[in-house]
């Protein structure tokens, strides 16, 4: 692995607030180290700014270990960049070449209004969510926890669903913007859940309808958003949302 | 109403037998009708385990809580990183394991420097939080017939950890996440994303309030509660390096502390071995290799200081497996705190290895040779994948590089057995509080204290306090609102206006390096004096040097960055003092001065079986400190050893 110090053109999306115009600004890092993370990168650059007096970049991030889903950067027009399974926290400049050019801008959808450079709203998530990606039991008074067995291979299933990170990467790698991967993942970690059984149509039911009501387009099955996915969700996950839903209309 | 100093100490353990204490206690505590709980509202600051599961506990018993978060969503707080499970006294393993081992090895675990009866408790709710969580839809590991799966973890000779793959603290957020939500839709729950509490206001003595700040907007606004609780997570971001997330902090903990809660056993601070090294200068975390790894990894460094050569072309007699030589019966798997005291020593010795030179090897050859590259690839495979994605380089061919890195902070705000701190309406939960962890906290259990905190704990002694006080709303338009308001508002133009030379960062970075030299792994009285006063001149160059860009009414990250490194400016050197003052060894605090022949933790059971609590006495002046003692009813409190 080399050590070799490279030079990275960066080509920055920079908008100062929700109702300002936005555009690419131009950096160039001539020191930047092959072992560098992504964001640490931009710590980098953003030190430099602010020595030189500049405004730094403001962009979200917390764990840098790919699981808080705070990330979000569409680099070279893919979101969290080109390492397959890998938010954009977790990808490190060895994946770059010396003298490249990376455009970086935020995820860009309807629902995710920007707020400033790289940092967008992303509370339509959580209005999903809040619609029914739940098991409405109260604290207390549940029943020992190996009372109900749940197969492996189910229990395996709901697992990989539940694993997605609320990025929002489905979102801006779609050309219609839709949240089905997102949705999908939820609705389909319950329905293999016995726990998730009584309320599985309402749930569908409410959750793909907020998503609507949010401004988020629909599925035309692109496949982008499986593509981009930090935590590899199955499209599969919308093809059952699509089953949940419809089954909760007929009832 | 204000307490004075005997009562602090008393940290109303209730009578009778250890097993029969919370069962009474819960007995004797006031209810709060169901029609009354509507009538009172709730802040609770912070959504990790500890905060989401007392939001949705709280509200599903009729409160309105108001809940606040630093990230844009309530599901991204630190505790979406726990990687390896969570214990709990199920014993479905048929392995012997009961609520008093696990009591037992807690308290063990913690080198005897926390209360007998809140870690009973903690074991005994163990279960139920199991039982809530799957009822939740948390998909745990399973067996193929169908029941749960558990494994070891250190410091238990049981298997008691529940676990999500490499994801449990993942899953466990979660699931209190959707509980809170489905709170929210039923708007007992307003969750406010994106907003930082930064300072606490008293009324008449009890906690009633808070101010924040928009991290959108830096609109500063008041809220109004009937109860505070603090749920804010650890300090370990002090050092600059550590395992946690970029933006956990000490600020809230640290502003509640100004206003007159005891900040108790600071210089406990847990370094954990396995985690990646540092790279470069640019390093902005450390990201932790679980310690299941030292199952089969072997530990060593080459016997010659300054060793440069490739470690494949490092014959066996020329490697020190230092832990395999030192502690023949443990080898690797000796606790946390003395493999990274080791990692650090043979560092020390100028035998570590890479470019920094400051990591020692753990080594998959031998494993690899014996149970194939498939066994080990199926045990390990995720992990070796993380650890290829962020060095480069393949550890089936190449050993891994690992070094110590600060992962857990056991010291935090001082409470009582009802979790209320010493200021009457202030509760402190999860990380933030010192509770039940003493000097070392084992694996998987700060997940389970934290749940316990906010499922289980909260919503029986919270009705108390406020059926006891009969607390009646307040205004946020009094006095105290104003002079906390004011207070918040003239700091950031300070911290705005200062214009310096040097970057926050620059100063994290400095006075990281000063904790982890004085402050980290192995400290003696001599460091902890001299710390002192460089950390005193750091927060001096502080405040007379330090750039923060931008203005206050827009989203600005190195502003908030700014105050919170303020903040640390001051904790360090409380941590610094308490590490000074506790004069023995015991956990993660290790006293160079006192350690036995075999230079393990030489604890001091006479003059230091206590939690220190330290009392802010106005800026600039020196803590005072107090020692709430503990007493040893029901466990004898024994020398470790793993010879
Ligand atoms: C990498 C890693 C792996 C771990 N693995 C395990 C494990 O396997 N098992 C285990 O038991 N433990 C583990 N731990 C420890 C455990 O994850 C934490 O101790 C625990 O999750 C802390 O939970 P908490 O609710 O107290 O705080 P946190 O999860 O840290 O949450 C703090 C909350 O407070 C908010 N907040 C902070 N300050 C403010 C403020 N001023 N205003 C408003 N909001 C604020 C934050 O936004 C956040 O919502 C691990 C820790 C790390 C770093």
């Amino acid at each position: 692995m080399s050590d070799q110090q490279m030079t990275i053109h960066l080509k920055v999306w920079r908008q100062k607030g929700p109702n300002s115009k936005g555009e690419l600004v131009d950096y160039t890092m001539d020191d930047v180290n092959p072992h560098m993370s992504f964001l640490e990168m931009f710590d980098w650059l953003n030190e430099k700014l602010m020595k030189q007096g500049e405004e730094p970049i403001e962009f979200d991030h917390d764990c840098r270990e790919g699981i808080c889903g705070s990330c979000n950067m569409m680099i070279n027009g893919q979101a969290h960049g080109p390492q397959k399974a890998t938010a954009a926290c977790q990808l490190h400049m060895r994946q770059f070449s010396d003298g490249d050019t990376i455009y970086v801008e935020p995820w860009r959808a309807k629902a995710f209004p920007i707020i400033k450079d790289l940092v967008v709203d992303r509370s339509a998530f959580d209005r999903i969510v809040e619609a029914g990606g739940y098991v409405s039991v109260n604290t207390g008074g549940a029943v020992d926890a190996n009372a109900q067995l749940i197969p492996k291979k189910e229990a395996d299933i709901a697992f990989d669903y539940a694993t997605c990170i609320g990025c929002g990467a489905c979102v801006a790698a779609c050309p219609n913007s839709s949240a089905s991967l997102f949705t999908g993942a939820k609705i389909a970690q319950f329905a293999h859940l016995p726990q998730g059984e009584p309320e599985r149509k309402e749930r569908a039911r409410a959750m793909v309808d907020q998503m609507k009501e949010e401004g988020f387009g629909d599925c035309s099955n692109f496949a982008e958003c499986e593509a981009v996915c930090p935590k590899e969700i199955s499209i599969t996950a919308i093809a059952e949302m699509r089953r949940e839903y419809v089954k909760s209309l007929f009832d | 109403m204000a307490q004075t100093k005997e009562e602090l100490f008393d940290a109303k353990i209730p009578e009778g037998p250890l097993q029969e204490k919370w069962d009474n206690h819960k007995n004797s505590l006031k209810l709060l009708n169901p029609n009354n709980k509507k009538k009172h509202h709730v802040i609770v600051v912070g959504t990790g385990l500890a905060g989401a599961s007392a939001s949705a506990s709280l509200a599903e018993l009729g409160y309105n809580v108001t809940a606040f978060c630093i990230q844009d969503s309530a599901r991204r707080a630190h505790s979406i990183a726990a990687q390896g499970g969570i214990n709990a006294a199920k014993n479905y393993q048929n392995d012997g394991d009961n609520i008093w081992r696990l009591f037992y090895d807690t308290i063990k675990g913690g080198d005897y420097r926390s209360r007998e009866a809140n870690v009973y408790r903690l074991a005994q709710v163990s279960n139920n939080i199991i039982d809530q969580c799957v009822a939740q839809g948390v998909p745990f590991a399973r067996e193929y017939g169908g029941t749960l799966a558990n494994r070891s973890f250190g410091g238990a000779q049981v298997s008691r950890t529940f676990y999500a793959r490499g994801q449990t603290g993942q899953q466990l957020l979660l699931g209190a996440y959707s509980a809170m939500m489905r709170q929210v839709e039923k708007g007992k729950i307003k969750m406010i994303p994106r907003q930082e509490m930064l300072d606490l206001v008293m009324v008449d003595d009890l906690a009633r309030g808070i101010i924040t700040r928009d991290l959108e907007t830096g609109e500063i606004q008041r809220h109004a509660a009937d109860a505070v609780l603090l749920c804010t997570g650890g300090y370990g971001n002090i050092y600059y390096l550590s395992t946690n997330a970029k933006n956990t902090n000490a600020s809230a903990a640290w502003r509640c502390h100004k206003r007159g809660a005891m900040f108790s056993n600071p210089c406990f601070t847990q370094i954990h071995p396995t985690c990646i090294p540092v790279s470069g200068e640019y390093q902005s975390k450390l990201t932790l290799m679980s310690e299941s790894l030292r199952n089969d990894g072997r530990v060593w460094v080459p016997k010659k200081a300054g060793d440069d050569r490739h470690p494949s072309d490092i014959p066996d007699d020329e490697r020190d497996y230092y832990l395999e030589r030192k502690y023949p019966s443990f080898g690797n798997l000796v606790p946390r705190d003395v493999a990274s005291r080791n990692a650090k020593y043979v560092c020390d010795e100028g035998r570590g290895v890479g470019p920094t030179k400051m990591a020692v090897y753990l080594d998959f050859r031998d494993a690899i040779k014996e149970q194939g590259l498939d066994t080990i690839s199926g045990k390990y495979g995720n992990l070796f994948d993380m650890y290829e994605k962020i060095t480069g380089e393949n550890p089936y061919e190449v050993p891994m590089r690992i070094y110590p890195a600060v992962h857990y902070t056991m010291g935090g705000l001082w409470v009582d057995y009802n979790l209320m701190s010493n200021l009457p309406g202030l509760f402190v939960l999860g990380e933030a509080n010192f509770s039940d962890h003493g000097a070392n906290r084992l694996g998987a259990s700060a997940l389970m204290q934290g749940l316990a905190d906010g499922y289980f704990v909260i919503p029986y002694t919270l009705g108390d306090y406020i059926a006891r006080n009969d607390i009646k709303p307040v205004s946020t338009d009094t006095p105290e609102f104003d002079q906390a308001e004011k207070e918040v508002r003239e700091r950031i133009s300070r911290l705005l206006d200062n214009k310096g030379n040097k970057t926050v960062l620059d100063f994290h970075r400095e006075l990281g390096k000063l904790m982890w030299d004085y402050v980290g792994m192995s400290r003696n009285k001599e460091g902890l004096e001299e710390v002192i006063g460089k950390i005193r001149d750091l927060r001096e160059e502080f405040w007379k040097d330090v750039y923060v860009p931008g203005e206050n009414e827009t989203f600005n990250k190195y502003l908030e960055y700014a105050y919170r490194v303020a903040d640390y400016m001051e904790l360090g050197e409380v941590m610094a003092r308490d590490a000074l003052d506790r004069e023995e060894s015991c956990g993660g605090h290790f006293r160079e001065e006192y350690q036995t022949e075999d230079g393990e933790a030489l604890r001091n059971d006479e003059e230091y079986n206590f939690v220190s609590c330290w009392e802010y006495k106005g800026e600039g002046e020196k803590h005072d400190i107090h020692r709430e003692p503990l007493e040893f009813e029901y466990v004898t409190p024994t020398q470790r050893s793993y010879k």
